[in-house]
């Protein structure tokens, strides 16, 4: 059992838990991914490593209240427990002697990529960020990544806060404006992680991607996580859970990996409404 | 007494019903039954029956015990040698060891050792109050990696020489394989649970939730004052056919099916981790786990299921019995075929259709047996213009796994084959001072017996490498 030390809620439908893991808090790195069962019955889902503390044994995860398990999870306190946590999976993302990086993070991916522009920022690299969100409100870790970053650029679908628009619209404007990144790394839904791609093409900057699909045990074992690149050509099969979760932005089928991901869509919204209206009679 | 020429018929649960639901399929023997087999024993000098098993039980003194009525006794000499005879009694391929080395066998059926194994073993689980002595510690420390048949035996061998063995287990529940891999019907997950209690009970602390390459490497294990590790982390990721239309919704691993189902129960009624049912299936492979998936499918409600292997019923490598039973279930071979391609729905004026992208249907085309390979199996030559097109709804890939990749990335000297297997000499010695190996993590996908005679070989070898220590 594995206890949650501290709680707290980002926006509306977003929670940040820093859970007593000593062994993975040890090894965390960014971009590592955990599994997590809430209790004894429950499914095993992937979080990604929002932060660390080695020296209190903490694990930092931060997730958006979209599912069955998520609801479940955040109804947990402080100070209560969950039954299963493993990790840290996967490998980390690879920053090591990049000098200029622009970190994209949309919605609740920005809780994964901020731990990326910290590293980098520590690690002297010259970060530019771009988080984007539907709106104002569901707006997470503009102060910590306005530490991590040289530049912010805050964007919202609507217009209610900072930059109207989508992430790729002010990556295209510096790209076409002349400013160059060693690499442009990015996480968040599918589909903008698809644009950022295409918007970063014509420039020929490398773009790592941060992927998400459905997993099961995340050790290795079952290949459901699996994705279709293209290398040289040849259309090869790889496991996000060791090979990645990175990769290679420009092999990824982005088409392929967003309906593999909606498998299992009506089971999920039949057991989000038995969770809801579980949760209705309990309170 | 003349001999009975037969083995005794396991009683087993009607195909009709048990094709439903998920309880065991073999009830196993009676008293009287298990005896009256045991009597059937020649009690030969030379024991050709032990050679046959991979962790050598004293079979015909086990059976002249039960003969007897003495059924403790003969559970005391099985365990002499084996850690999982309520496993091993249900899921080895009695057929092609033990079995198959009996002198009844020449003129006769056999005698139905792991029939009456399985016997001893329930009868012990079902009569025994006493909870296994812990015996004094020697002081010494090692580590398993993997709690499935190799891990549990070399841990239950070492356990019971005094060693203190911490065994890790990666997944949320100890027993590998026999948890995640094989079916509730076939091994009921209460007899796993039990085998692992009894190790508890020597003394073995199990830890799961820990992934040694990530959690915790190798190396650290040393540091943390294990003496010796043993490394039985199993098969690993899914092998697939690279053809068209693997990653349609619909395509399974057998891996991830049997996963799904076994470990994550989504066999039951209200599941929480989703699964597909129903439908017609194909299930592509000809060993175990291609059976068990198979049989899997159809107790989830599938109205077709098809096994689809490329070569003929003489080299299917399944169980005999899994594919008997198989077979009165109503699962149809699709014997000489081998898939082209898996075929998707695609609806070219709605790309929102929910429909797109899960599978319809795998085209196959027909093979016939040319020459023997350099393992001496008839090599399968497609017959050109044969294919054709089944109509399925779920397609699952039982064609066998590569090891994963964890241990041998992150452990330094750890020396691999080509295939990725880790290499071991033949006392369990990896080319790493103190770490030994054995099961599916050297040699690829095998059985469950043949990774419990690995984990007792690096048992014995630990034990010589450090009880003069």
């Amino acid at each position: 059992m594995y206890q949650i030390i501290r709680r707290r809620e980002l926006n509306s439908s977003v929670t940040e838990m820093e859970i007593l893991a000593p062994l993975v808090a040890k090894k965390a790195k960014p971009g590592q991914f955990i599994i997590l069962r809430v209790n004894d019955e429950g499914e095993r889902i992937p979080l990604t490593i929002a932060g660390a503390d080695p020296a209190e044994g903490t694990v930092k995860i931060i997730f958006q209240v979209v599912g069955a398990t998520t609801i479940q999870l955040n109804q947990k306190q402080e100070g209560e427990f969950i039954q299963d946590f493993t990790g840290p999976l996967g490998k980390p993302t690879e920053i090591e002697g990049k000098k200029k990086v622009c970190v994209i993070g949309g919605g609740v991916g920005c809780a994964i990529a901020m731990p990326v522009a910290k590293a980098l920022h520590e690690q002297g690299t010259e970060v530019t960020s771009i988080i984007g969100f539907r709106n104002k409100d569901i707006l997470i870790l503009e102060d910590e990544f306005r530490s991590f970053s040289d530049k912010l650029i805050v964007t919202t679908d609507d217009g209610s806060y900072g930059f109207h628009g989508n992430v790729t619209v002010p990556l295209k404007e510096m790209l076409e404006n002349g400013e160059t990144f060693d690499e442009i790394i990015t996480i968040g839904p599918l589909i903008m992680m698809k644009f950022v791609v295409a918007a970063a093409r014509p420039f020929n900057v490398p773009v790592t991607v941060s992927m998400n699909p459905i997993m099961i045990d995340g050790t290795g074992m079952c290949g459901g996580c699996r994705l279709t690149l293209t290398k040289d050509g040849k259309r090869v099969t790889k496991f996000a859970c060791v090979d990645g979760p990175d990769f290679n932005g420009y092999e990824v089928d982005f088409d392929e990996a967003m309906s593999r991901n909606r498998m299992y869509m009506t089971f999920e919204a039949h057991k989000r409404d038995e969770a809801c209206n579980l949760m209705k009679e309990a309170q | 007494m003349a001999l009975d020429p037969k083995k005794h018929e396991m009683p087993t649960q009607d195909p009709q019903v048990r094709a439903h639901n998920f309880n065991e399929v073999a009830l196993g023997y009676d008293e009287a039954t298990a005896v009256a087999e045991a009597s059937r024993c020649l009690n030969c000098k030379n024991q050709p029956c032990v050679s046959g098993c991979p962790v050598n039980i004293h079979i015909p003194e086990f059976l002249k015990q039960v003969k007897e009525g003495n059924f403790e006794e003969a559970y005391k000499i099985i365990t002499q040698t084996s850690s999982l005879p309520a496993v091993c009694g249900r899921v080895c391929p009695q057929e092609s060891q033990c079995e198959c080395k009996c002198t009844l066998g020449i003129k006769f059926e056999p005698v139905g050792i792991g029939r009456v194994e399985r016997f001893v073993a329930d009868y012990h689980n079902a009569h025994s109050t006493e909870p296994a002595k812990a015996p004094a510690s020697n002081g010494h420390k090692v580590a398993v990696v993997g709690s499935g048949p190799s891990g549990l035996t070399c841990a239950g061998d070492l356990a019971k020489k005094g060693y203190k063995v911490t065994v890790y287990e990666a997944l949320h529940k100890a027993g590998g394989v026999l948890v995640y891999g094989i079916p509730e019907f076939r091994l009921p997950k209460s007899i796993v649970a039990k085998e692992v209690e009894t190790l508890k009970e020597l003394g073995v602390d199990v830890e799961t939730n820990i992934v040694i390459g990530k959690t915790l490497t190798v190396d650290e294990l040393f540091e943390m004052g294990y003496e010796a590790v043993f490394i039985g982390s199993g098969a690993g990721l899914p092998n697939f056919m690279n053809i068209p239309g693997e990653a349609l919704k619909g395509v399974y691993s057998a891996n991830e099916f049997l996963t799904r189902s076994n470990l994550m129960k989504s066999y039951l009624d209200d599941p929480v981790t989703p699964i597909m049912k129903g439908g017609k299936v194909a299930v592509v492979g000809g060993g175990n786990v291609a059976m068990d998936a198979a049989r899997t499918a159809l107790r989830l409600g599938a109205e077709k299921v098809y096994i689809v292997y490329r070569r003929s019923m003489t080299e299917l490598p399944a169980r005999k019995e899994e594919v008997e039973h198989a077979q009165e279930e109503g699962i149809e071979f699709l014997l000489l075929h081998n898939p082209v391609e898996i075929l998707g729905y695609n609806n070219p004026d709605n790309p929102r259709d929910e429909r797109n992208g899960f599978v319809t249907g795998m085209k196959c085309i027909k093979m016939e047996l040319g020459e023997p390979d350099e393992k001496g199996r008839r090599r399968p030559i497609p017959i050109e213009g044969s294919e054709f097109t089944i109509d399925v709804d779920t397609v699952i890939m039982a064609i066998g796994t590569s090891p994963n990749p964890l241990i041998k990335n992150t452990t330094d000297g750890l020396e691999v084959n080509k295939r990725g297997g880790i290499i071991v000499n033949e006392d369990g010695l990896t080319s790493r001072s103190g770490v030994y190996a054995g099961g599916d993590a050297v040699t690829g996908a095998a059985t469950v017996i043949s990774a419990m005679g690995a984990g007792k070989l690096a048992a014995k070898s630990i034990d010589e490498a450090l009880s003069g220590k």
